[in-house]
């Protein structure tokens, strides 16, 4: 297995401010849109380096993504800006019409999605982002998993003409991937060659795969691990050529099963190469408070849920 | 004839007056009678779309293209149409089922043919059931239909103008049953406060929707009263006299900081006497008979062809 070390923890929404602020200075077009929550969303920088390309719109996110969708009429490139659950279910038909159908260059970048939001509870912990995005024609999907990749992310979806759906969350976690990467849109990452099981990881799940990576090294199961970052457009290639050589498949993502990065590695394999595949995920429920550790433990979202889904995949081959 | 030559107040350099009057009011009502046959013709072709509040707002939406709005053109006349629109003025229409009468009014200003109204609701049109961008039709910016939408929208547009230094104006018309929409009040919040100056909004109020009258519906109360304690100019109009559009058209440009409002008296099903006041022609298109019964009420003018 290959070594993957960290020197520093951070919150993927922190590489989020990161890129914007970036993107600040590069690209006048650029504008950044929140509905009350500019601190959340790490856009303090920005905010002061460029307030004049700054628009608050306070608590009304349906409004935020019509005056998006405005805004690339004019030539701009909006991010709009809240929490996942505020920015997909709470604005989906407004996302639907204005921005997919539409085809406008909206970047709609949520934070504190999934479990790992903690405390706020269910109300606030959305697991079907993925899923109804995706489902959006037009719509780019992105779930990067570290503060790198997902500055690197924000960064490249301002180069890319379209709507972009770019989800990443709130909990301190390793930064595992190269501060100076090239993201490619649609491109899966290559985590660890092997050749006993496919792992197929997106968001907070892959560094969790990379630990049960580590724990299967070690009994001798080397895994081919595949960060699939893009969950639309799918690395279809990528997901293809790691199963031709294991066999056998994981996935894994903070998500609801239910229209996750499994449900669309299903439809691959179904399509053009069946082959056993085990979920890690959330089984139809919503979540519920506690810490974000807590919650992923008890929702099974870990490295040795992982494990446990190899050996269960790796017995039907 | 071909009308699409008539848009000259577009403000090409600092000598032309924008504020001149280039079409006599009696060649507008000459098109507003074109667009009302066209509304018909189209909708009675496919049995269906919505004719009442198309010929409710065809007064305003010739005023608005034919005289008001400064747009670009080619050296024939001919408007040209880029998605950005920088340096033009821009509408949107919020409430999309009325998309006949903005095709119609489009094609006549010469953004695509008129013999393409014929394609309308059918398959493998760029003349969509509502208006979509999908098909590239020139005229239309934004997909519109589920309603509640175009005001923010127009929002963002008029945001992007301020932003880009450009002066030109932003308008957008909506429905009164359409005011039901929660989204619309989060707009009408955003735009005062972000001094959207360049945005005019116009309510087009005939006091019916599907169900019935708005008031039986769900009563919109005093919508000049909720606006302008938003923070809106409010102003009302006539909206099926072409002479008190325009003129409160153009009042409505003259605030630089603060958006209009302007609540359009109309009647639904203008132009047609056994549709007008009745909410049943809201969504329904006549048959033969009642559809020749309303061309006979609607003569072409001199030059004036259908489609």
């Amino acid at each position: 297995m290959k070594k993957y070390d960290y020197t520093d923890k951070k919150d993927t929404r922190s590489g989020f401010g990161a890129g914007i602020a970036e993107l600040g200075r590069s690209n006048p077009n650029v504008i950044a849109l929140t509905a009350d929550l500019a601190g959340s969303l790490k856009l303090e920088t920005f905010i002061k380096e460029y307030p004049e390309r700054f628009v608050q719109c306070g608590i009304a996110e349906a409004n935020m993504i019509g005056v998006s969708a405005g805004l690339t009429i004019g030539g701009k490139i909006p991010f709009a800006t809240t929490f996942a659950n505020f920015a997909t279910g709470r604005v989906y038909d407004q996302i639907r019409q204005s921005v997919a159908y539409s085809n406008k260059n909206v970047k709609i970048c949520a934070s504190h999605a999934g479990l790992t939001l903690g405390e706020d509870g269910a109300t606030h912990q959305i697991l079907e982002d993925l899923g109804m995005m995706k489902m959006l024609p037009n719509m780019t999907v992105i779930n990067p998993c570290d503060y790198n990749q997902t500055k690197a992310a924000t960064i490249a979806i301002a180069e890319y003409e379209g709507p972009v759906y770019l989800r990443f969350g709130r909990p301190v976690i390793p930064v595992f991937t190269p501060a100076d990467q090239k993201f490619e849109i649609g491109k899966a990452w290559h985590v660890n060659e092997g050749d006993a099981v496919s792992i197929f990881c997106t968001g907070h799940l892959v560094w969790e795969a990379i630990k049960a990576g580590e724990i299967l090294s070690e009994q001798g199961i080397e895994a081919d691990i595949v960060n699939i970052h893009t969950i639309k457009p799918l690395d279809e290639e990528a997901i293809l050529a790691s199963v031709r050589k294991t066999g056998c498949a994981v996935s894994a993502e903070e998500h609801m099963l239910n229209g996750g990065l499994g449900d669309s590695v299903a439809q691959v394999l179904a399509r053009h190469f069946p082959a056993p595949l085990e979920y890690v995920g959330v089984h139809d429920t919503f979540g519920e408070s506690g810490t974000p550790d807590q919650l992923m433990q008890k929702y099974g979202l870990t490295a040795d849920k992982i494990v446990e889904q190899v050996k269960k995949v790796m017995a039907r081959k | 004839m071909s009308t699409s030559g008539f848009n000259t107040r577009l403000k090409t350099d600092a000598d032309v007056d924008i504020r001149a009057t280039y079409m006599e009011l009696q060649q507008l009502e000459g098109i507003a009678t074109a667009v009302r046959r066209d509304i018909l013709r189209m909708v009675a072709a496919v049995n269906s779309g919505h004719p009442g509040g198309s010929l409710g707002c065809t007064d305003f939406m010739v005023a608005l293209y034919f005289d008001i709005m400064r747009r670009k053109q080619d050296g024939d006349g001919k408007p040209v149409f880029d998605m950005n629109g920088h340096d033009e003025d821009l509408f949107f229409l919020s409430n999309g089922h009325i998309s006949p009468v903005f095709y119609s009014v489009l094609a006549r200003a010469g953004y695509f043919p008129i013999s393409e109204l014929a394609t309308f609701r059918k398959l493998d049109s760029r003349l969509q059931g509502h208006p979509a961008t999908a098909e590239h039709i020139p005229g239309v910016r934004i997909a519109s239909g589920s309603l509640g939408q175009g005001l923010s929208v127009a929002c963002g547009a008029a945001y992007a103008k301020k932003l880009n230094g450009d002066d030109k104006h932003v308008y957008v018309l909506m429905g009164d049953g359409e005011q039901q929409e929660g989204q619309i009040w989060e707009a009408a919040q955003f735009a005062p406060n972000k001094k959207l100056g360049n945005l005019t909004a116009i309510i087009d109020l005939n006091h019916a929707q599907i169900d019935g009258t708005t008031q039986n519906v769900n009563d919109n109360r005093d919508l000049a009263a909720k606006y302008r304690a938003f923070g809106w100019f409010v102003d009302e109009m006539e909206g099926n006299d072409i002479s008190d559009v325009i003129r409160t058209l153009r009042k409505s440009q003259e605030n630089p900081d603060v958006p209009t409002m302007i609540l359009m008296h109309t009647e639904m099903g203008f132009g047609v006497e056994y549709m007008v006041g009745n909410y049943k022609w809201h969504g329904t298109a006549p048959n033969a008979d009642q559809l020749q019964q309303a061309l006979n009420g609607l003569p072409l003018s001199i030059g004036v062809t259908d489609y």
